[in-house]
């Protein structure tokens, strides 16, 4: 399955990634960063319900491995392995 | 397991100094990725703005030089015809090309040089603290509209791109957006077709990039992209101008 690594001393928690995110993977770190943002982390497994602000729900699964994330990230913090 | 995605060699592995969700950061990597692709880091001379963008030169990993405010094309003029050999590009916001730098931009494009031109338009002054730029879009609020942008008192938002596109030594003109990851790849193509238009001296390309300022906007990341799809591309429709 594919994963993706989160540089989170760079991210500054814009949260785009979050809402590209077809699968509901990522979401927003408990601990804050050097930065004093809270960052976003990777779990395996599906941590929202539905997408941010939009009806419907995700499709079932884990990381595609698609690079949404990556794409729309405007700080170049995540890595996508698959 | 392969890495699919990562950070491109030509851009420096360093923190930015944007605000969160600005744009900025996704040009940035793209005109990277694309000098990796094209395998021009050699080659390439950057010139950076006065503007958001002042410390590109920070983030790449290339040959860049700066500009006064608005005189990017004319310093890219200089170093094209002195190394006709290196690949030259600038990339100048809204208030640098279309304000300050209008006289440059027309005078350089209407020679037809062999360059190539990244135009973030982000509606707003952002460097500056979000004053009102000659692409502010009508009634959009600013520190110096702040009750939106009238016709009777500011004109119309300019559309530069247009204006350009009539000049016959213009090459290539295409706008595009950032406010989601297909449009971001559809950017990606239309910044390499530039780009490999200086390559194959065919002459001056602009690319226009629809980019978010969420700061001034005064949204969250995600609701500026949502903007941009839904109010600005209706003043600035996306697609090839020429």
């Amino acid at each position: 399955m594919a994963k993706i690594i989160i540089d989170r001393e760079k991210c500054k928690g814009c949260l785009l990634c979050v809402s590209f995110c077809p699968k509901g993977l990522i979401s927003v770190d408990k601990d804050l960063n050097r930065r004093g943002v809270k960052p976003v982390k990777f779990s395996p497994r599906p941590v929202l319900r539905s997408p941010q602000g939009e009806g419907g729900s995700f499709s079932k699964g884990g990381c595609l491995g698609c690079a949404m994330c990556a794409i729309i990230c405007p700080d170049c913090c995540i890595e996508v392995y698959k | 397991m392969e890495k699919v995605f990562s950070h491109p060699k030509s851009l420096r592995n360093v923190s930015t100094h944007y605000c969160a969700g600005c744009g900025h950061g996704i040009a940035h990597r793209l005109i990277a990725e694309i000098v990796d692709e094209l395998g021009i880091r050699e080659r390439v001379i950057g010139v950076a703005p006065v503007g958001c963008a002042v410390i590109a030169y920070d983030y790449w990993d290339f040959d860049c030089s700066e500009a006064a405010h608005g005189r990017a094309l004319a310093v890219a003029t200089g170093i094209k015809r002195v190394r006709p050999q290196n690949i030259v590009f600038t990339y100048q916001g809204d208030g640098d090309l279309a304000a300050i730098g209008t006289n440059e931009t027309i005078h350089a494009a209407n020679r037809g040089e062999n360059v190539t031109v990244i135009f973030i338009n982000n509606a707003v002054y952002g460097m500056t603290g979000g004053q009102m730029a000659p692409t502010t879009l009508l009634g959009q609020k600013t520190t110096t509209t702040p009750l939106g942008r009238e016709i009777k008192l500011h004109g119309y938002p300019l559309k530069i791109s247009e204006m350009l596109a009539l000049l016959p030594a213009v090459k290539y003109i295409e706008r595009v957006s950032l406010h989601s990851p297909p449009e971001i790849i559809k950017a990606k193509e239309a910044i390499k077709l530039a780009f490999q238009n200086q390559i194959d001296n065919i002459g001056f390309s602009l690319v226009e990039i629809l980019s978010p300022c969420p700061t001034y906007w005064d949204m969250p990341p995600k609701k500026a992209l949502d903007w941009i799809k839904e109010v600005m591309m209706k003043e600035f429709p996306i697609g090839r101008i020429k």
